[in-house]
Order: structure tokens, then sequence, then C-alpha cells
């Protein structure tokens, strides 16, 4: 293949990537890691490291928007991402050491269930009004607008969304993707934080926890810029456009047909990863 | 300043870093494009790039000299930068906002981050 052809059929995936991946809220990254193995046989450790590059991409991309809603919350944020940040060195670490095959699986059960996530999941209703004692101490609770007014929330299981938060920080590390579905379970089921809160927040962690993995990633050569430079350019400008059709796309029949294409690719991974072929 | 217009500011200072980063990139992948299109490629075994790509120091010599993938990879640490700045950013609010808790948490991000960072030295 020649390095023109190779470029812009990286660049052409990445960029319907970024765009289904900001209309479902999955992110970019976990459909170009199986899409550039799968399709262009492109080993694995140039996909997680090129998918890393272009989740901080999207993260920082979108924070101003997210910020302008009016709903993440730094200091959980921030509190969380002590467990997610040491997750992703963890993981990153733990990369050198699995063998591809044993990673390409690992990526595809990750993969079933963040398309089961996005086809199925459902959140709380009601998140509770009052903190437990130690989401208190932190103070973790905060306010969100709802219609006009703002409303407050409490925050609960502190231990069990931290814990959870340094899995995601391994997965994150190992499989170089923002693992924003585990980040939203750990906050949305775990601490009970109000959907949209831990949604942006999320986004908000997405590229300091990325950015923890990438300097170990950078010095073991993952990402390679002949790789990387298309993944970054059409990730972004996939996630742009996702960003402007939001409000007009049919989200429903778009979340159902990505889950299913999602869920082929997971299927194919995992395949791929026991054949010894990835 | 308070909080709200503290995070735009922010939001904004990121969102041009992400600028100025991707327009690195695209400047280091014209070069790249007209320099190699027609080379053959395969990136299906992995192999260790050379060293200067993989260092700070290496890449921002090598984007001093113009160099195609060395302007890319300086694009790509800008980028990587980027999070790092929003907690530099989240340590100077919440000692704005005299709020000692947090700037220890932020302060454990950061420290988190730069050890990661320093591998790449």
């Amino acid at each position: 293949m020649t390095v023109l052809i190779f470029t812009v059929a990286v660049w052409a995936i990445s960029l319907i990537a970024g765009f289904l991946g900001s209309l479902t809220g999955l992110g970019g990254g976990v459909v170009v890691v199986p899409a550039l193995t799968l399709m262009l046989g492109v080993d694995i450790k140039y996909a997680i490291g090129a998918s890393l590059v272009s989740v901080i991409a999207t993260s920082s991309g979108a924070a101003a928007a997210y910020v302008r809603e009016g709903f993440s919350n730094v200091r959980i944020g921030m509190f969380l991402e002590v467990a997610t940040t040491i997750g992703a060195i963890a993981g990153a670490w733990l990369a050198a050491f699995t063998s591809t095959h044993v990673i390409a699986i690992i990526f595809g059960l990750v993969l079933i269930q963040s398309a089961w996530q996005s086809l199925f999941g459902a959140h709380h209703a009601g998140p509770p009004t009052q903190s437990d004692a130690l989401g208190a101490r932190l103070r973790l609770g905060g306010d969100y607008p709802d219609k006009g007014k703002l409303c407050h929330y409490g925050v609960r299981n502190v231990p069990a969304g931290f814990s959870l938060m340094f899995g995601a920080g391994v997965l994150s590390g190992l499989l170089g993707i923002g693992s924003g579905a585990v980040k939203v379970i750990a906050m949305d089921r775990a601490m009970r934080i109000p959907f949209k809160v831990s949604t942006t927040t999320s986004n908000f962690m997405i590229g300091v926890t990325a950015a923890a993995s990438a300097g170990v990633y950078l010095s073991r050569g993952y990402i390679d810029p002949r790789v990387a430079m298309p993944v970054m350019l059409g990730v972004l400008a996939g996630a742009f456009l996702g960003s402007r059709v939001l409000v007009h796309a049919p989200v429903r029949t778009l979340r159902l047909v990505f889950g299913i294409v999602v869920f082929a690719m997971a299927v194919e991974m995992i395949l791929n990863g026991l054949a010894g072929k990835v | 300043m308070d909080d709200r217009r503290l995070e735009i500011t922010m939001g904004n200072l990121l969102r041009i870093g992400v600028l100025v980063a991707a327009g690195l990139v695209t400047i280091g992948a014209l070069i790249y494009l007209a320099q190699h299109f027609n080379d053959h490629t395969s990136f299906r075994s992995f192999t260790e790039e050379s060293a200067d790509l993989r260092t700070v120091g290496g890449i921002v010599k090598l984007a001093a000299r113009m160099d195609s993938r060395g302007l890319i990879q300086l694009g790509l640490l800008l980028l990587i930068a980027t999070p790092v700045a929003r907690v530099v950013f989240a340590v100077v609010g919440f000692a704005l906002e005299r709020d000692k808790l947090y700037v220890l948490v932020s302060c454990i991000v950061l420290a988190v981050l730069i050890v990661s960072l320093l591998h790449a030295t």
C-alpha cells in the first residue's frame, strides 16, 4: 500500500469513527482501534497509540462546549483522576508485558460492554439530594441546571466509585481508549451522580487520564507520527461534524446501528485474538 | 474571577491548544505526504521507531529542522500537554479559592502526570 492511500484510508475511517463516536457518546477510540487492526492490518500497538492521541484531542477540544453547559463538576473530576491516572500508568506498563492476542480479546470484551451500554443502558431517575458522610467531607456535591433552575445533588459510595475509576484507568492505559463507558458507570451507577453531570465530567477526565499513559506510550514508540497523524486529524474533524449535526440527527437509530457495528467488530476482535491473528 | 469564568477561559485556551496542535500536525502531514506519497508502507508488525521520535528533546530537535515526522510529533506533544495545562489551571483555581484540600488533590494528579511524562525525556 502506498503512503498516500494508507493515510487517506486511515483518515476516512477516523473521520467516520469520530463522527459516530461524538453522536453516540461512545468516543472515537473504541472504533478506531478495531477498524485499523481488522481492516488495514495495522499492529495493535500503533493503533492504540494513535487512538490515545485522538482521545486527548476530542476531550480537550470539547471542553469549552461542556463548561458552557454548566454540568461538569471539577471537584468530582479531579478527585477521581487520582485513581484514573495511577490506573492509566499501571495499564500502560502492563501493555508492554501483555501479548497482543490478549489485548485484542480484552478489547473485544470492553467493546461488547460499551455496545451493550449504548443500546440498553438505563440510568437512575432521581439522584440523591444528600451526600453520604465521605461525599460530604470531600465536598463533592454540586448543582446542575434543569429546566432553567439549579438543582442540588449529593454524591455517595465514594470508595466504590474510586475503585471502579482505577479500573477505568487501567483499561484506558492498556487499550488506548478513553473508557468513558466505565467512567460513566462508576459515576452514574455507583456514586449516583446525575447522568448529565457524569457524562460531561467523564469527558473532562478522559483527556487527563489519557495524558497519564501518553508519556509511557511515547517513550515505547507506540505513538508513530505516520499513523497518529491521520487518526488525530480524522477523529477531530469527525467529532466537530458530529457536534454540529447532533441537534438534527436521529440519535436513536444511529445508536442502534453503531451498537450493532461495534458488537460485530468486538466479536471479530475476540475471534482474531483467539486465533492469534491480531 | 469566579469559578465559571475561570473554567470558560480554560475551555477556550484548551481549544486554541488543540487547534495549534492540529495545525502543526497538518503542516507536518503535508511535508510528509509531499516527500513520501508514493512510498510503500506497512504497519503490520511493530518495530521500534528511531529514538529521536520517542523523546521530547529528540522531537524538538527534528521539528526545528522542519523534519515532517518531527513536526507531527511536536503537534502531538502539544496536544498531550493540553490536559496537563488543565490540571495546572485547576491547582491555581483552587488556590485562589483557598481550597487547601483540592489544591492537594490536584497536585497529586499533576505529580502523577509529571512522573509519566518523565518517561519520555
